[in-house]
């Protein structure tokens, strides 16, 4: 413990989770939750089996299948035609029974992606250390919980002894003044802010979001900007936990109710940082001077917003800077000075752990009711969970995204990272919510522009990026 | 897990800053239950054409690096996914040490747990040693761990920085899990006094 020192929200966090610091100042941290996905866990579970270990800590773990479940047709695991999916998907299902960890099945309305259940389920606490073998737990920090994904070693090491080996990481404030203009979202301020401090900015640091833009969010804005943190090379994003987030985890399943919620809520209070804290690092941006964002290239921070054009290499000096952005711009097929709204797409996905979120099908909605995608688009909409599904099925925005052309999919990391059967072919140009526009990472040979709901959906209907606020 | 004390190797030079794990192994290659075989598709779309040709001009489908060790790099390596196939796939195809100027955070933990070494060097040396790793079969570098520094062809011995306990599992090539359970009386005290002071947290099988 430090004494009087003005502690940031990071700071607290760690400190009461430390169960002991070794001499070289590496901690052995307590982690409260540990979700457990069928792609990171095999060879951990495998590794606790050959040293005759067990799960130290059950109540702590809560399992779901997410990246490989096909989005259309039958969902069951004997029904994934693919075989080293199926494979995946029912090692998870015997290691949930061998080592008794609570499971989500994949026909349970809960079942969805991981970051997407674990707020809406109530499992994700303020306060709360929260690791999954993938890289955007960084998303729970919206509630105010020190998140961070880990390795496959990692998840063993957290299934047989509920701690991690860690150093604690420097602490960086984002502060973002005033609030997002019309057309803009969570997203647009996250790519706008990797955009700024570069894809390795972050780096060492755990990045807390503050300001009036971060303030003004609801909490599935703040949870695209923290998963997107990751992107920024950080090793996790947090956002201090308030009214919003309170009124937000009331009620939900796994959460404390009724006293006990109460007793939460005085504790989560005292969270947020003292007046004082010092961080490693300050960045501020102004919300009123970011337009919809689009990236350009092969990294989320080659991005501009909507109005801008593709960037020439030519007015890069350093050598290896411009060779880099040469090599994306051939990767992505795009000519230098070309206006970002003449660029046409083939595909446009909406879904995803960034903005699979019912706030996030509404805002799609919002722009493709009484339109139609335009023709050759293929456009899929894929809810973030079985929840996020009917709740927008009970809303009508199904019916709305049907009418316009939309598929209707089931929820799945689908198109995000292509372990599905959905992915793009060689070639083809996608308008996406996720998180990441890596060569191939929606497919081999498949080139992404990553955008929000919004745009997403006015690209779907207009066949190129398009900016959503001329559409009225 | 494998020590790592000393490493002499051929280095392949792959100068490219943001080399992120899904050009270190697509998704489509993490649908396995193993942590072996995954070698021959590392760096997959960056070493096969689109009919899963080798494309003669990647580095490590070059005959003087088939057998590199070592691989030096630009900047934030390993950025991305926390997946441990990447370093799964390097160990797998005999890469034993990265050298960047920086790197990502989960890659640089995944790495260590799987007795690879990731050095941070500054990127002026980090081009010297990508200079020295064009030189192929006739540029042996050495990696020593106990002393800490990188030894260039020349004999340049170039020291490098790493933390004490991470060193000290890699020279004896020791399991975390097994320094962790030296802490389990601990573990159990402070899941005592949560429970004491934090009453209304739950469980994930309360519901």
């Amino acid at each position: 413990m430090s004494g009087n020192k003005p502690r940031t929200l990071f700071d607290k966090i760690w400190d009461s989770h430390v169960v002991e610091r070794l001499p070289d100042g590496t901690c052995v941290l307590y982690i409260d939750r540990h979700l457990v996905h069928e792609v990171t866990s095999p060879q951990a579970f495998e590794g606790l089996r050959l040293a005759g270990r067990k799960v130290r800590r059950p109540d702590g773990t809560i399992a779901v299948a997410d990246h490989n479940i096909p989005t259309v047709g039958p969902r069951t695991p004997a029904d994934i035609k693919e075989e080293d999916s199926r494979i995946q998907v029912q090692t998870l299902e015997k290691n949930v029974v061998e080592f008794g960890v609570p499971y989500i099945p994949i026909l349970d309305v809960r079942q969805g992606i991981v970051h997407i259940i674990g707020p809406e389920l109530g499992i994700s606490l303020p306060g709360t250390t929260i690791v999954c073998g993938d890289s955007h737990t960084s998303t729970h920090g919206a509630l105010g919980a020190l998140a961070f994904g880990i390795g496959t070693s990692e998840v063993e090491h957290v299934l047989a002894t509920q701690t991690l080996l860690q150093s604690p990481a420097k602490n960086m404030l984002i502060r973002v003044d005033n609030t997002l203009g019309f057309g803009t979202s969570g997203k647009d301020l996250v790519l706008a802010i990797i955009g700024k401090i570069t894809t390795a900015g972050g780096n060492g640091h755990v990045i807390e979001y503050a300001g009036e833009a971060i303030r003004a969010l609801d909490m599935a804005g703040r949870m695209t900007v923290s998963n997107m943190s990751i992107e920024a090379g950080a090793r996790a994003g947090l956002v201090a936990p308030d009214e919003t987030t309170f009124a937000y985890v009331q009620g939900r399943e796994f959460a404390p109710k009724g006293a006990a919620f109460e007793q939460a809520v005085a504790y989560w209070r005292t969270l947020p940082s003292d007046p004082g804290a010092v961080y490693d690092k300050t960045v501020v941006l102004d919300a009123r001077e970011i337009a919809p964002m689009v990236t350009w290239g092969t990294t989320p921070g080659a991005v501009v917003p909507v109005t801008g054009v593709v960037p020439d290499p030519s007015a890069v000096t350093d050598e290896a800077a411009r060779a880099q952005m040469q090599r994306m711009l051939d990767y992505m097929a795009l000519t230098p000075g070309t206006r970002m709204q003449d660029v046409k797409i083939d595909v446009v996905f909406i879904g995803s752990c960034t903005n699979g979120r019912i706030e996030d099908i509404r805002a799609a909605a919002a722009v493709a009711k009484g339109r139609k995608v335009a023709a050759g688009v293929q456009a899929l909409v894929v809810p973030g969970s079985g929840q996020v599904k009917l709740a927008a099925e009970r809303e009508g925005l199904d019916r709305i995204l049907l009418e316009a052309g939309f598929e209707w999919r089931d929820p799945c990391c689908s198109m995000c990272l292509g372990m599905n059967p959905d992915k793009l072919t060689p070639g083809q140009r996608s308008a996406s919510t996720s998180n990441r526009n890596f060569e191939g990472r929606q497919g081999p040979g498949g080139r992404t522009h990553l955008v929000s709901p919004a745009m997403a959906a006015a690209a779907a209907v207009t066949g190129r990026l398009a900016d959503v606020r001329q559409l009225g | 897990m494998d020590k790592f004390t000393k490493l002499t190797g051929v280095a392949a030079p792959l100068p490219l800053a943001n080399v992120d794990t899904d050009k270190i192994i697509p998704a489509r290659f993490l649908k396995t239950i193993k942590r072996s075989g995954l070698g021959v598709h590392l760096f997959d779309t960056l070493r096969y054409d689109a009919e899963g040709k080798e494309r003669p001009e990647f580095v490590l489908n070059q005959a003087q690096y088939r057998h590199a060790e070592i691989i030096v790099a630009h900047e934030n390596f390993g950025c991305g996914s926390s997946r441990e196939h990447a370093p799964w796939a390097l160990l797998d195809f005999g890469i034993r040490c990265i050298i960047a100027p920086d790197f990502a955070d989960i890659f640089y933990n995944n790495s260590f747990k799987n007795g690879i070494l990731p050095i941070r060097l500054p990127r002026a040396v980090c081009d010297a040693l990508i200079e020295d790793a064009k030189l192929g079969g006739n540029a042996r570098i050495t990696v020593d761990l106990e002393r800490q520094v990188v030894v260039r062809p020349s004999g340049e011995e170039i020291p490098f920085e790493i933390d004490p306990f991470r060193k000290h599992l890699l020279l004896n090539g020791l399991d975390d899990i097994g320094q962790t359970m030296q802490h389990v009386t601990s573990i159990d005290s402070y899941e005592a006094r949560r429970r004491a002071d934090q009453p209304w947290m739950p469980g994930t099988t309360a519901a």
